[in-house]
């Protein structure tokens, strides 16, 4: 390596280090973790992944001082096969060191989150010894993302694309033997397993889209196949991009395949921030932003991914209005925006996408991560609760308080109908979970604002009908987030958990404090005013130079009034008077059977159950009962097998020549060879024009032996 | 080579013109059996009795020993071109060859393999 | 011209000639008891046989290269003649028995015998040719002797697949004399080995092979084996059982380590195949007959597996040296079983035709012990369980195949010998296990037969070393 080189590019040599800080991160504890307090694995873990943002930081610089030049850094070869040829060569451009930073700084936030997080969390699950085990699947999944963003071809992303696959299946299962309530069941399994099923189906689209692309593009390596697709038929390239929408929709929870994400709620509340809000459900967004070069080339596609991301936003964010659990609001939520994100990339403003791309991991790692503070909060004040009961009750009873609890009625700290008046006992929450709440309603000035309007203006340039759908569903965002601050932060507690709540340690709260000014701030990266396109004028060095919109008036204006009435219409339902204890939801009367299939996810799980699980089950079952154990276990096991041998065996082996040693080996021995000896003797048949035939054979079998020798 | 493609491409034409007059009559005519259609042609002749005769053994010895001794005889040939070169070994070897001869003779005179019958 | 050297190659062999025309003639004109032509005509294999003894040590070329007389040859003559004489010995009282006694049965025996001795001297192709026919025609007649309908449908079905094969051996040595423009079998070898490998000479080479191997009745030109096995009077089955087998062995040696040495080592996995198919088909066909001639014909089928064993060109010249002595050793011990168990199969056959089923054997312990005793110890032999020849042939035979690194076959060897006993066991089962009343007819020339080779079989056995030695030196061919 010559030091010009070393000049030239910067700091492009740390390129592995992306990957191998976490790796690091994640062997130093698994060997060694054992012997650290929870802190030290907690500041391991964290520390590696800062190392990778610090070298994302670093690479982010190197590209500028390059003018936005891409930056390979070959690593390794890994397969050569014909004229295929893969190496694992790390591409630093604008866009990978945008999704670096962003994945690695909010993951880093969210490690030393989990950290106070997870060690109260182990303690109500009763198992402190899983505390490494998750620092060691969260550092897995930062190499895999980095993996994914900072791969040169589509082979090396989705070897990214299924390691975080993996890494989400992990976390979701983190609790496998648990329901989200720490009951013993499946639940938490069953949701992992979900969540990698339905993305098994995403990959298998964004497999076939591989190997369309390599048949037809001859190439995994981006550049190439940007510039092989160029002259490529433009239904190949239709193909491609609809099959990798098949991935997005899986990776991305896009209609249909986004049924996974409420249920990867089961995880902790760190990995629904990291994972399935901030980062890896992006990867979708990022997909299609850096096959913007093939998406371009096809407008047909692109209408089909806006629509896609649209209705989702649309379909997602009346889901979320009719949800308790302030974890799965959030998931809808998550649904929603990613909606936003596909919609804008669809459209091809693909800066919008990503800057919104941005500053939702900002506010959606900061409510989630406050939603995982106000649900310990709960858990601390039922303890207390608990504890107080108890220490009142007689002396008799006493001895039942060790295994308390295990007998306390079940109290699910996630539901907001058991919440209320948080704001009292936890206002730091509070000011932070408000927060993310205006950025997230796109209230001015929260980064949430700039970033949605840039999609609702983009929209409203281009595509009047998907500019209405998301202009309903922000209106809808901002209803479902004043509704949860309602329910949550204001009125009275509508349970002693509540009452008793508890706010958060400084390891939780600081790293909120951090997400909370970015999404503050966040905005600033890209506004909409002349030379501060920042975001614009940086991801041009990879996507092309784009010209920034300028602040319209009139779409800020709707939606902002949008928003501000239905924050106010929520206060009206749930703010002016407060939910009682067992009370239904307000709007469940006025709206009838809407509110139900809101409140039932307009029983698309249910759906597919009919459809698909269903029918499948009965084909398994079919196979199982019938083929497998009827037919081939009963049947040719049973009867032809084990029949045939009973039926031999009683010929060869019964009482009388089990008596007589030398005819049980003449009989067994024999059988077979008399059977043998009558196949042969009818070949003996008398005739000599036969034999003269077999000798004939034996002459053709020498002589063409000796002549193909 | 060119010049033989004319030839082969007649004997593909008079193969297909001689095969298809013979297919289409094949195909195309008239099936009528009768007993008297499928009675084998013996030159006008209505045939009868069994196909295959049985010939008395005695025909077979006869033309067996003609043959031994023909053949046997045949021999005599080369044996008179070398006879000079031979000299009296060659006398002494016929001397022996026709002596063989003669026992097998005697053997079969005395067995009455001579006598018709 | 001919020089007195050159009879005494042949001695034997024109002694016995002359001898059976001689007798021809007088069993014609002359004798009238036919006990007397046997006699004469063991007196005269007798003679050969001691003549064929004064030449041990002898080892010339004779009639400018056709005939040759080597320790093989003295060793492969003997021994068809000791097969000729036992032939006569369970000829004489068997076709007096079955109404079937002529003169000829003895000199076409003899004439068999000649060939079979032409076959081990041969040195040259046409007389390899001639030698086969002279042994193979009179078994043809032989075969039909009985005149009844299975022994003239033996004599046909004999006749017509031999000729059938023999046509092969014709085809094959025009193509070699095509290929090297010699019959000589040293100058095939020297033409041979001057010249590139020509493919015409190794189809010659493996045509002539055909022939052999349907003389020796192996898979897959053995097929005629059982039905004139069966066919043919038993007397007739047992002495071409043995002696048509060591001459087609004689002769397969002869011809294939003189002339075609470089073509038997290409043709080694094609030999070694047919070797352990013939195992393979012989030992498990015979499993499933009742009838006890059939039986002994897979049996005999399958002994020519084991023994061509043995033909197998292993390479190393060591090795292949102690194999073909093992196979020699093989045919002696093979060749006095054989005969002895046919001699007790003859003694048990009926005038009708009858006594030739396994059942037919049930009870004979408890009447006849002595020859139950000696069948025993001829099934034993056959098996290969010792102490008997069978058992030292097969170890020593088995032994080559391993040393030659055919373990293959050396295994298929023993797992078809122990599939072997199993008919081979019935035989003394049936003996000593069942109830039954068999009549074995008693004649002392029979007597001899069976109870001397019992013992040969038995005794030689015990000290192998001298027989195995005799076939060691009897290999070095001229």
């Amino acid at each position: 390596m010559h030091l010009t080189e070393v000049v030239n590019n910067g700091f492009l040599f740390l390129a592995p280090w992306l990957v191998f800080a976490p790796l690091v991160g994640l062997l130093i504890n698994s060997i060694f973790g054992h012997k650290f307090s929870e802190r030290g694995v907690g500041a391991v873990a964290s520390l590696a992944s800062g190392a990778a943002f610090v070298v994302s930081i670093l690479l982010a610089y190197s590209v500028s001082i390059n003018h936005g030049e891409v930056l390979r850094w070959k690593l390794a070869e890994w397969m050569h096969i014909g004229n295929l040829s893969l190496d694992w060569t790390f591409r630093v451009d604008s866009l990978s060191a945008t999704m670096m930073l962003v994945v690695s700084g909010v993951g880093t936030l969210i490690h030393i989150y989990a950290i106070g997080y997870m060690h109260e969390d182990v303690r109500f699950k009763h198992e402190e010894n899983r505390f490494r085990r998750f620092f060691i699947f969260l550092n897995l999944f930062i190499a895999s993302m980095m993996i994914l963003v900072s791969g040169d071809s589509y082979m090396m992303l989705f070897v990214g694309w299924e390691g975080v696959g993996l890494c989400s299946f992990l976390l979701i299962g983190f609790w496998f033997e648990m329901d989200t309530l720490a009951r013993p069941s499946w639940a938490n399994s069953d949701a992992a397993k979900k969540a990698f099923i339905t993305n098994r189906v995403g990959d298998f689209g964004f497999l076939i889209a591989g190997f369309l692309m390599f048949w037809h593009l001859g190439s995994f390596q981006f550049d190439a196949v940007f510039e092989n697709a160029t002259h490529a038929e433009p239904w190949v390239i239709v193909l491609i991009t609809l099959f990798m929408l098949i991935g997005v929709a899986g990776k991305s929870a896009q209609i249909p395949l986004y049924i996974w994400l409420p249920d990867a709620m089961a995880g902790p509340t760190p990995v629904s921030a990291l994972i399935h809000a901030a980062t890896m459900v992006t990867a979708g967004v990022y997909l299609v932003t850096r096959s913007a070069p093939l998406y371009s080339l096809v407008p047909q596609a692109q209408y089909i991914v806006a629509m896609t991301g649209a209705a989702t936003a649309l379909f997602a964010a009346t889901i979320a209005v009719g949800q308790y659990d302030i974890k799965k609001v959030l998931a809808y939520s998550t649904i929603s925006q990613l909606g936003f994100m596909v919609a804008a990339v669809g459209m091809g403003a693909y800066v919008a996408g990503m800057f919104h791309l941005i500053t939702h991991a900002f506010f959606k790692a900061l409510l989630f991560l406050s939603a995982g503070s106000v649900i310990l909060g709960l858990e601390r004040g039922h303890h207390h609760a608990e504890h107080a009961r108890h220490a009142e009750e007689p002396k008799g009873k006493h001895k039942k308080a060790e295994h308390h609890d295990e007998h306390h009625e079940v109290f699910d700290p996630g539901d907001m109908r058991n919440m209320g008046g948080l704001r009292k006992t936890m206002p730091v929450t509070f000011w932070l979970y408000m927060i993310g709440t205006l950025a997230l309603a796109g209230i001015f000035p929260f980064a949430g604002f700039w970033s949605k309007d840039e999609i609702l203006l983009d929209a409203s340039l281009h595509f009047t009908s998907i500019y209405w759908q998301l202009t309903i569903a922000a209106f809808f965002t901002a209803f479902y987030m004043g509704r949860q601050i309602w329910m949550v932060f204001f009125g009275e507690a509508r349970h002693e958990a509540a009452a008793h709540a508890e706010e958060s340690p400084k390891v939780m709260t600081l790293p909120l404090v951090a997400l909370a000014v970015l999404s503050v701030a966040g905005g600033a990266l890209n506004l909409p005013f002349e030379g501060y396109h920042n975001l614009g004028h940086w991801l041009g060095y990879t996507l092309g130079e784009v010209e920034g919109l300028p602040l319209n008036l009139q779409v800020a204006g709707i939606s902002t009034a949008l928003a501000l009435s239905a924050i106010f219409i929520s206060w009206l339902i749930y703010g002016r008077k407060p939910l009682k204890i067992g009370q239904p939801d307000p709007l469940k009367k006025p709206l009838g059977f809407i509110f139900t299939g809101m409140e039932n996810k307009w029983f698309v799980d249910e759906g597919y159950f009919a459809l698909i699980i269903s029918p499948f089950k009965k084909l398994s079952q079919f196979l199982a009962d019938v083929i497998d154990w009827k037919f081939w276990h009963d049947f040719v096991h049973d009867t032809i097998i084990f029949g045939t041998y009973n039926w031999v065996s009683s010929i060869a082996l019964n009482d009388y020549a089990d008596q007589k040693g030398i005819d049980a080996f003449a009989n067994g021995l024999g059988t077979w060879t008399q059977n043998f000896s009558t196949a042969m003797r009818k070949i003996q048949n008398g005739f000599v024009r036969s034999y003269a035939l077999s000798v004939l054979f034996g002459v053709v079998f020498i002589l063409g032996y000796l002549l193909l020798k | 080579m060119l010049e033989y493609v004319a030839i082969a491409l007649m004997i593909v034409v008079s193969t297909f013109v001689a095969l298809s007059a013979i297919g289409m009559g094949e195909l195309l005519g008239p099936k009528k059996k009768s007993k008297a259609k499928d009675v084998p042609y013996e030159s006008g002749m209505l045939p009868y009795g069994e196909g295959t005769r049985r010939i008395p053994v005695r025909f077979y010895l006869i033309a067996v020993l003609f043959i031994l001794f023909d053949i046997e005889v045949i021999f005599f040939l080369p044996w008179a071109v070398v006879f000079r070169q031979l000299r009296i070994f060659g006398l002494i070897e016929m001397a022996v060859f026709i002596g063989i001869l003669l026992v097998g003779y005697a053997y079969a005179w005395k067995k009455g393999a001579l006598e018709w019958e | 011209m001919p020089q007195p050297l050159d009879f005494a190659t042949l001695q034997p062999v024109i002694v016995l000639s002359v001898w059976t025309c001689v007798l021809l003639l007088l069993d014609v004109f002359l004798i009238k008891r036919k006990s007397i032509t046997a006699v004469l005509t063991a007196f005269g294999l007798a003679l050969t046989l001691g003549l064929t003894f004064m030449q041990v040590g002898a080892s010339n070329d004779g009639f400018s290269g056709m005939v040759v007389q080597d320790g093989f040859s003295t060793f492969i003559n003997a021994l068809q003649l000791v097969g000729g004489l036992l032939g006569v010995a369970v000829a004489h009282a068997y076709i007096k028995r079955t109404g079937s006694e002529r003169g000829e049965y003895y000199t076409l025996l003899l004439f068999s015998v000649i060939g079979m001795m032409l076959m081990a001297q041969s040195n040259d192709l046409i007389m390899v040719f001639i030698a086969l026919e002279l042994l193979s025609i009179p078994l043809y007649v032989l075969a039909a002797f009985t005149r009844n309908t299975e022994s003239e449908e033996a004599g046909i079905k004999y006749f017509l697949l031999g000729a059938f094969s023999t046509g092969f051996v014709v085809y094959g040595i025009a193509l070699v004399y095509g290929a090297t423009a010699s019959t000589n079998l040293h100058e095939i070898v020297a033409f041979a080995s001057s010249s590139s490998p020509s493919l015409l000479l190794t189809i010659g080479a493996a045509l002539i092979l055909v022939g052999f191997a349907f003389k020796v009745a192996v898979v897959p030109f053995h097929m005629w084996t059982p039905d004139v096995y069966q066919g043919a009077p038993t007397a007739v089955t047992a002495f071409m059982s043995s002696g048509a087998k060591v001459a087609g062995f004689a002769a397969l040696l002869r011809v294939f380590s003189v002339a075609f040495p470089n073509i038997s080592m290409d043709m080694a996995p094609v030999l070694a195949a047919i070797s352990a198919l013939t195992m393979i088909v012989g030992n498990i066909v015979a499993v499933s007959q009742t009838n006890i001639k059939r039986m002994l014909a897979y049996s005999s089928i399958a002994h020519a597996g084991y023994i061509l064993m043995a033909f197998v060109p292993y390479g190393d010249a060591q090795v292949s040296a102690d194999a073909i002595a093992s196979g020699l050793f093989y045919l002696v011990a093979y060749m006095l079983t054989n005969f002895g168990a046919w001699a007790v199969v003859i003694a048990l056959e009926t005038k009708s035709g009858s006594g030739l089923e396994l059942s037919d054997y049930s009870g004979l312990a408890k009447k006849y012990p002595a020859i139950a005793a000696a069948m025993t110890i001829f099934m034993l032999s056959l098996i290969g369980f010792p102490p008997t020849l069978g058992m030292v042939g097969k170890f020593y035979l088995f032994r080559a195949a391993l040393q030659g690194g055919y373990t293959t076959l050396a295994l298929i060897g023993v797992i078809t010998s122990l599939v072997s006993a199993f008919y081979y066991l019935r035989v003394i089962v049936n003996m000593y296990m069942r109830e039954g009343d068999p009549t074995p007819a008693r004649d002392l020339w029979l007597d001899l037969t069976w109870s001397i080779t019992a013992i040969a079989t038995v005794v030689v056995s015990l000290a192998p070393q001298f027989l195995f030695v005799l076939a060691s030196t009897a290999v070095m061919l001229k």
